[in-house]
């Protein structure tokens, strides 16, 4: 995620007519409506936690993408492809979509047959108790931390945008979120991501369609953004057989191998934030179509996201600048792009519905930190390690009171994040750092039917410690991030990717050595965990257009085609 | 159990009735100074009225005693 911290107040953007906040607060009384007619179906552990386990594969599938189509996310990455060009787009898709088709195809059966609750019980199942205690802590604190860091931010948007107070903004967001998920669990939380989702689109589509418009459309957009700024800026890949020649300072190796395999394969097969939403679909079929509904909707996320940037570098008068610099001159930063074009072309009723959608985004995000938070608290901390004989009604009411607690700890983190504004960039690192090991430690864990449970405790361990070593050491040291991203030029993304690399390489080559110098674990222990040892159940005998491997190779094949079409 | 579906279509079909009411509004009263740019095209109106239609389509195809 893009760093989103204004740490000036210019003029507010745009000012609310009265239909756009009776636009506004209809969207409080109906995602509070939803939490309230859902209270009764979450009675039991498994309502409230896994949503009955009786999701489609839309509603899993549009929930999944959602949960991460915070707002942040999208000011963010609009904000990126002002300052990077078409270049941000990699984030959307060679950094997601294999990775979600590979999460569908391989590595679903196995959490949708295991049964797990969450990530971190599937490494209890495979790895032991220890593995499950390290990722559960560590997912636990840290999704926490970041729901605060979110809401902080958020409210500063809110108060940049439209003037409204920062205490008004962190409490209405958070209590509105902390009712609908306790009274109807993760099935509260999926139905409103879903409802979000729609409202998204529906508030931040006619920004592309007016924008391309008034630019006269796509080539003479690019035309324009070579003229105002590169001709780098409408091209993936051409520019990065070299980090200088590109706005990103980024070489292909960096996209590919960082971004690419191990971090976009982290963060969308092994966060739980995600994960947790395909885990509740009705059956294997549903688990494995989700994701590649998701990935289908991914790719045209950069409509929404990318367009509205790159048109702010053809249309906008002004010249947006970073965030140091408008913090000293009050200028418009980068990341206030989507508001500024949301300005521009939308009057009363569309700037509601426009707002709306960025609130939408906002709480979809915080939402799904609080359901996965109450989730492995509950099943992964408090009954393994703290209270392991409580009845059903116990656990359900424990998540009811860990969905309030959380939230109250996310606002405290909000409000510490007020007072030091350097923690939210600590933080932010903090969450990375245990991606990238958890996902050589998943993947190995169910496809090397020889990984051991020592094995996969010390990688995770020795992956996270190599990741926090290296940002610490370009934090001391600065000019140490040519040798963690391998080039002088190197910028603060291509670091992300690299250290993920690094720290990958090292959890995979460490549980492998302590694998093969452990005692293997049995076949009966690892049946139904590992490839090889597990029978994946057929998806049915149901029509070709039905079928997830079908859909994925349509999904495969629109992404060659897309990448080509803007190579 | 009502559908999401329902939900949404609830949802669409509020905001664009509102949008459109926004807009049919300043196409009968144009405000000397519009403050966006484009607004010669009306957005609120064709937006809004899109989004009226969806949300009504839902509401219709979800509806709780259609899907119960």
């Amino acid at each position: 995620m893009t760093p989103l911290l204004a740490a000036a107040v210019p003029t507010q953007l745009v000012r609310l007519a009265p239909i756009d906040i009776v636009i506004v607060v209809f969207y409080f009384a109906l995602v509070l409506a939803i939490g309230w007619y859902l209270k009764g179906r979450a009675n039991t552990g498994e309502d409230f936690f896994m949503a009955g386990r009786e999701m489609t594969a839309w509603v899993a599938g549009l929930s999944f993408l959602s949960a991460n189509l915070g707002a942040l996310e999208l000011m963010g990455w609009a904000g990126s492809a002002y300052q990077y060009g078409i270049l941000a787009t990699h984030w959307y898709w060679i950094g997601a979509i294999p990775a979600m088709l590979f999460l569908a195809l391989v590595m679903m059966p196995f959490y949708y047959i295991s049964k797990t609750h969450s990530v971190p019980g599937y490494l209890k199942l495979r790895f032991g108790e220890s593995s499950r205690a390290l990722s559960a802590v560590s997912f636990a604190f840290m999704t926490v931390l970041m729901s605060g860091v979110n809401m902080f931010a958020m409210a500063k948007v809110m108060q940049i945008v439209l003037g409204w107070d920062i205490n008004f903004s962190i409490w209405v967001s958070s209590l509105t979120v902390a009712i609908y998920v306790t009274l109807g669990g993760l099935r509260s939380a999926i139905f409103n991501e879903v409802l979000q989702f729609f409202l998204i689109w529906a508030g931040a589509l006619l920004i592309p369609i007016l924008g391309l418009y008034e630019a006269g459309g796509w080539t003479n957009l690019k035309l324009q953004i070579a003229h105002r700024a590169s001709e780098q800026y409408v091209h993936l890949w051409s520019g990065l057989g070299s980090f200088t020649t590109n706005p990103m300072g980024i070489h292909w190796t960096g996209i590919v191998f960082g971004l690419a395999v191990v971090i976009s394969m982290g963060y969308w097969t092994t966060d739980f934030l995600v994960v947790q939403r395909i885990l509740a679909a009705k059956d294997i079929r549903s688990a494995e179509m989700a994701p590649i509904i998701g990935a289908g909707f991914k790719m045209l996320v950069p409509v929404i996201v990318i367009l509205p940037g790159l048109l702010g570098l053809a249309v906008l008068p002004e010249k947006l600048v970073p965030e140091s610099v408008a913090a000293v001159t009050g200028a418009h930063s980068y990341n206030d792009v989507l508001p500024l074009m949301l300005a521009r072309y939308c009057g009363p009723g569309l700037l509601g519905l426009g707002v709306t959608a960025l609130i939408a985004g906002f709480m979809s995000g915080m939402a799904g930190n609080v359901s996965a938070f109450t989730t492995v608290w509950t099943y992964d901390i408090y009954r393994p390690f703290i209270n392991s004989k409580a009845s059903d009604h116990h656990y359900v009411n424990m998540g009811r009171w860990t969905t309030v607690i959380g939230v109250l700890i996310s606002v405290g983190t909000a409000y510490l994040v007020m007072q030091f504004a350097s923690i939210m960039d600590y933080v932010q690192a903090l969450f990375s750092f245990f991606i990238a090991p958890l996902f050589g430690t998943v993947v190995l864990g169910m496809l090397w039917k020889r990984a051991t449970g020592s094995g996969g405790f010390w990688g995770l361990l020795c992956g996270t410690l190599c990741s926090i070593s290296m940002w610490t050491w370009v934090k001391v040291d600065p000019t140490a991030l040519r040798y963690v991203a391998l080039s002088p030029h190197a910028k603060g993304l291509a670091q992300d990717m690299y250290q993920a690399l690094w720290s990958f390489i090292t959890c995979v080559v460490v549980t492998v050595v302590v694998s093969l110098a452990t005692k293997p674990m049995s076949d009966s222990q690892l049946s139904g965990l590992v490839y090889g040892l597990t029978e994946v159940p057929a998806v049915g005998d149901v029509p070709l257009y039905q079928k997830p491997l079908f859909w994925a190779g349509v999904v495969a094949i629109v992404f060659v085609i897309l990448n080509i079409i803007f190579w | 159990m009502i559908s999401i579906w329902f939900f949404i279509g609830i949802s669409l079909a509020v905001n664009g009735a509102l949008i459109l009411a926004a807009g049919v509004y300043q196409l009968v009263n144009p405000p000397v100074n519009p403050g966006v740019v484009l607004f010669h095209l009306h957005a609120n109106v064709w937006w809004g009225a899109v989004l009226l239609a969806i949300g009504l389509l839902y509401c219709f195809k979800f509806a709780p005693r259609r899907t119960s």
